[in-house]
């Protein structure tokens, strides 16, 4: 059967009224998410883990994505209208974005958002449906010794190519990777200190809900009180001819971007719609109207950070692989229904995917609908006392680890790792690295167990692949990239420190 | 002494202010608005955006008395109020009164109503014209 009539089967699936009715809540959860600055769709997705307990896999994977996209759309409106990005993703929104609100032109810029985000989704999910089965027909025939190496890729990308500090990085990576290890899944005890109740492990569920909840809850808590914002005050969202043809170009270069990183296991939002902004910047016809509330600065970025959305789901689906927090907890929704995930996903599973591929189609229309009139019911979700919100966020998170084996233990363990996030956030470690750790971690030595015991223990068919060696090269290649860079800024500080001696 | 006036970004501050700016000239005393918030939410309706307190600056500035504008994050704001009116010994407090559904007062406190029990000085309690409350 071809990939098509699995797609159509896929919307015959999606469009049954429970699921549509999970994709109008996955996609209105998503956007409210989206709107509020630091609850984020991780932080909501880990919340939600619990109902995969109790509801349809295919219902519960179309509502995650949902929340998903709508997360991305939800945090232009913040960044428009408040100047505080309400994502990571839309950082760059808020730089042209705040000033065309300023300049009275809030409508336009939520509009060129939110079709943009519409036009660049719906791009970006042909893509991945295009791609994603072709990467995983490929990845399937790989064997043990090439996945431990695409695993390693990805741990290694996740932690040095984003963020600002690769100390910081790894220390976070690390700290994943031992949290991964607790457990007596060898055989051995490992790190349970003689506890029976640390002899399953640390569910990943519970430290997910750590991390991105309490953690999250936590340092807001730390620093309450803050002056409020002025928002600005918007109507219904609209464009002028100008303004379409202003901003249709935008859109596609934004998408073009956005896809292929989302894709690579260095993955993530922030790259590409910085990129996408530089272009633009460069492009436009009147330059000097960047930084005073250029719509091409808007269209561009939004466009790419939701089709790098679509991105993301390419090694997701087709190797198991996530290369973002949000990316992550979806997997562990896939772990959690005892779904095998990796290159087999699409063979064991067909009507899951597919229907998850078809209902990304529908969240998009959906969100578009959504957003063009309601933007400015969203905005007033802005006037929430954050002690309501994250006081529910607390009590939601509790419920949700207790609910995992209903043990006071897993509780305890919350608490702990909890304020481990706290820390984190303080000294400004990203949590990216760890929960991609704690998640790859096990997978990563289960591969490296399988290929010694396939070649009965010789260390060298970890590169007897073609496919490992090309990765190492790889790893090899932007490892000796990152040391000449730090060698070569080591070399400068000192040469200046010399010549403030001298 | 001085009238200290409750603000807030709406009619009801309006109509609070504009009766204690009179009550201030009449009484030839210092007019003091506070324009405090919790500070707990993203957004907050009733602080006044940075263009409204210039404004407002200038228009008080035609007063003849003198004129002081707060904008602080607060704890509890009808408690800064009150701070603020015995700091100054306030000889009259004006608030704006706003009509509360009964779930909201079943939900949420009213600044007024504090300021009015609490006070240690007349409190004016003020409508905006023509809202029938």
């Amino acid at each position: 059967m071809g990939s098509f009539d699995l797609l159509m089967q896929g919307f015959e699936n999606a469009f049954t009224p429970t699921n549509l009715l999970y994709a109008c809540i996955g996609v209105l959860l998503g956007t409210a998410v989206g709107v509020l600055p630091g609850i984020g769709p991780a932080m909501t997705l880990a919340l939600l883990l619990p109902i995969t307990y109790s509801v349809e896999p295919a219902s519960a994977l179309i509502m995650f994505a949902g929340i998903y996209y709508g997360g991305m759309y939800g945090g232009s409106t913040t960044s428009i209208l408040l100047n505080t990005p309400g994502e990571s993703s839309s950082v760059v929104t808020a730089i042209e974005g705040n000033k065309m609100a300023k300049a009275g032109r809030a409508a336009q810029a939520l509009a060129t958002a939110a079709i943009g985000s519409f036009v660049a989704g719906t791009i970006g999910t042909l893509l991945l449906v295009l791609f994603a089965p072709k990467l995983a027909t490929e990845v399937v025939k790989l064997g043990a010794p090439s996945y431990f190496a695409l695993l390693l890729l990805a741990l290694f990308a996740v932690t040095a190519v984003l963020g600002t500090s690769r100390l910081r990085g790894f220390t976070a990576l690390f700290i994943g990777l031992a949290i991964g290890l607790v457990g007596t899944s060898t055989g051995q005890p490992r790190l349970t200190f003689g506890s029976p109740l640390l002899a399953d492990g640390i569910d990943i569920v519970v430290v997910a809900v750590a991390i991105f909840a309490i953690g999250e809850a936590l340092w807001v808590a730390s620093h309450l009180r803050r002056r409020p914002l002025d928002i600005i005050p918007v109507g219904q969202p609209w464009m002028s001819r100008d303004d379409w043809g202003r901003s249709w170009k935008p859109w596609l270069r934004g998408t073009a971007f956005g896809f292929p990183f989302g894709a690579l296991p260095a993955g993530g939002a922030e790259l590409p719609t910085f990129l996408s902004y530089i272009t633009e910047r460069k492009l436009a016809k009147n330059p000097e109207e960047f930084g005073h509330g250029a719509i091409e600065g808007v269209a561009g970025p939004e466009a790419a950070n939701n089709a790098s959305a679509a991105g993301t789901l390419v090694p997701l689906l087709a190797m198991g692989l996530p290369t973002t927090a949000t990316a992550a907890v979806i997997l562990l929704a896939f772990q959690s229904y005892g779904i095998e995930t990796g290159p087999g996903l699409f063979d064991s599973q067909p009507l899951l995917v597919w229907t998850l591929l078809a209902s990304l189609f529908i969240g998009n229309t959906l969100l578009l609908v959504l957003n063009l009139p309601l933007a400015p019911v969203w905005a007033k979700l802005l006037q929430i006392p954050r002690p309501y919100l994250y006081a529910g966020i607390l009590f939601f998170a509790s419920l949700g680890a207790y609910s995992v084996n209903f043990q006071w233990f897993d509780l305890l363990i919350l608490l702990v790792i909890g304020l481990l996030g706290l820390a984190m956030r303080r000294f400004g470690l990203p949590v990216l690295p760890l929960i991609i750790g704690v998640i790859l971690g096990p997978r990563l030595e289960a591969q490296l167990t399988e290929a010694l015991a396939i070649s009965s223990g010789k260390v060298s068919t970890l590169w007897s692949e073609p496919v490992a060696v090309i990765v190492y090269v790889i790893i090899a290649g932007a490892l000796l990239f990152i040391m000449g860079n730090g060698v070569r800024t080591l070399l400068r500080n000192n040469n200046q420190k010399k010549k403030v001696l001298a | 002494m001085s009238v200290v006036v409750a603000y807030s970004a709406d009619v009801y501050g309006k109509a609070a202010l504009a009766y204690g700016a009179t009550e201030a000239s009449r009484r030839d005393e210092k007019l003091i608005v506070v324009n405090d918030t919790k500070g707990d939410a993203y957004v907050d309706k009733r602080l006044a955006a940075d263009a409204e307190i210039e404004a407002l600056r200038a228009e008080l500035s035609r007063l003849d008395v003198e004129t002081e504008i707060h904008q602080d994050v607060v704890r509890d704001v009808a408690e800064a109020v009150l701070q603020v009116s015995a700091e100054s010994s306030a000889s009259l407090i004006v608030v704006g009164v706003r009509p509360r559904s009964p779930v909201g007062k079943l939900l949420l406190g009213s600044v007024a109503q504090r300021i009015i029990l609490d006070a240690t000085c007349p409190v004016l309690a003020v409508k905006p014209d023509g809202s029938g409350v």
